[in-house]
């Protein structure tokens, strides 16, 4: 890992840490009174700061796991620095087309 | 205790060597008699001159002052003439082997180059900036800079800590801890002028960012230096001129 990538695996785990703990304290509270997936749609239906919120959770995790995932992959094969930035890029667009699905889906705009 | 050769101990022990070259090579199995404050250095010696004249290894101060003598012992990397028998033996056994993640030259010799080619690529060497005309610039023993120096300051590249290493295992480009220990004492000398040359150095890929801050390199350190703190402190300094825009 060079510079730039410390720096944005950095910077998205300092975006990731509290969105973390914001999401886990949301789902606990949540539960807590039994509320069905329906109920939770209804609630985050049409809201655009939990598109913000989710939206901007993906792009850190896409971020931070594909540095990191790129670290992995070039301790554990032989592959070139080219490979390895291709595999970093395809993994990270890929979760961030997910995630951003995935939040499109909660959020319904 | 002064003497190490309990009643208990086995009055003969059975060491195993590495023996080979850069091809490949395997464990040769040898007798060695105990004796009182015996090291793993002394065991070494007995081997080359009584059993394998030809057995190659490396040594030169004997007191864990020159830093060459490093191998795996018992598959941590130690100081073999600091490092006492009666600490290490397993079973009435040991297992002796050159430094891991180092060429081996022949036996127990590792090949050094590598390693010391990182110092340079780490720009571990001083950046004078005064002439012998100028004074002598005032260092503060209690200066928070030179405190961080001389907490990093006493290696003496035995390359312990570089054995010790998983990501060096993993990443054949990664500078090592003793390099970038080298380069954090520079960093925070008073006197040096290559703060900035040394931060790019140490940048580059394979450079200090690569640390997983595993601290095997504190664990093993004979002299009980922390490379992974000075690590973390080059980690903070480059990311400081980085949004400085200085490198």
């Amino acid at each position: 890992m060079n510079l730039r990538l410390y720096i944005w695996q950095r910077i998205s785990a300092m975006v990731m840490a509290p969105l973390v703990l914001a999401h886990l304290a949301g789902m606990i509270y949540a539960i807590q009174g039994g509320l069905s997936a329906a109920e939770i749609l209804s609630r985050t239906q049409g809201n655009p700061w939990w598109g913000a919120f989710y939206g901007l959770f993906v792009l850190a995790v896409s971020i931070h796991a594909a540095i990191g995932l790129r670290v992995i992959a070039g301790e554990h094969s032989n592959l070139s620095r080219g490979a390895l930035d291709v595999l970093m890029w395809a993994f990270g667009l890929a979760s961030l087309g997910l995630g951003l699905r995935a939040v499109v889906a909660v959020v319904g705009i | 205790m002064t003497d190490d050769h309990s009643e208990t101990a086995p009055e003969i022990m059975k060491v195993s060597v590495w023996r080979g070259g850069p091809g490949g090579g395997g464990f040769s199995d040898y007798d060695v008699p105990r004796q009182p404050s015996q090291t793993i250095l002394d065991v070494v010696t007995w081997i080359q001159r009584n059993a394998e004249p030809k057995l190659t290894y490396r040594f030169a101060c004997r007191v864990g002052m020159c830093g060459s003598c490093a191998m795996m012992v018992n598959g941590r990397p130690r100081w073999t003439c600091r490092t006492h028998v009666r600490k290490v033996l397993d079973q009435g056994r040991i297992e002796i082997a050159p430094l891991r993640n180092l060429p081996v030259i022949k036996d127990l010799a590792a090949d050094m180059t590598e390693f010391f080619r990182k110092w340079t690529r780490a720009e571990g060497h001083f950046h004078p900036t005064k002439t012998r005309d100028d004074g002598i610039v005032p260092v503060k023993p209690d200066d928070p800079r030179r405190l961080a120096a001389s907490a990093g300051i006493e290696c003496i590249n035995c390359a312990v800590c570089y054995a010790a290493c998983d990501v060096v295992e993993g990443n054949k480009d990664y500078l090592g801890p003793a390099a970038l220990n080298r380069a954090w004492t520079l960093i925070n000398d008073e006197r040096d002028g290559g703060r900035l040359a040394r931060l790019k150095a140490v940048s580059q890929s394979g450079g200090c960012h690569s640390c997983h801050s595993q601290a095997g390199c504190a664990e093993h350190c004979p002299n009980e230096l922390n490379p992974t703190l000075s690590i973390a402190g080059l980690k903070q300094a480059t990311f400081k001129a980085a949004l400085k825009g200085e490198i």
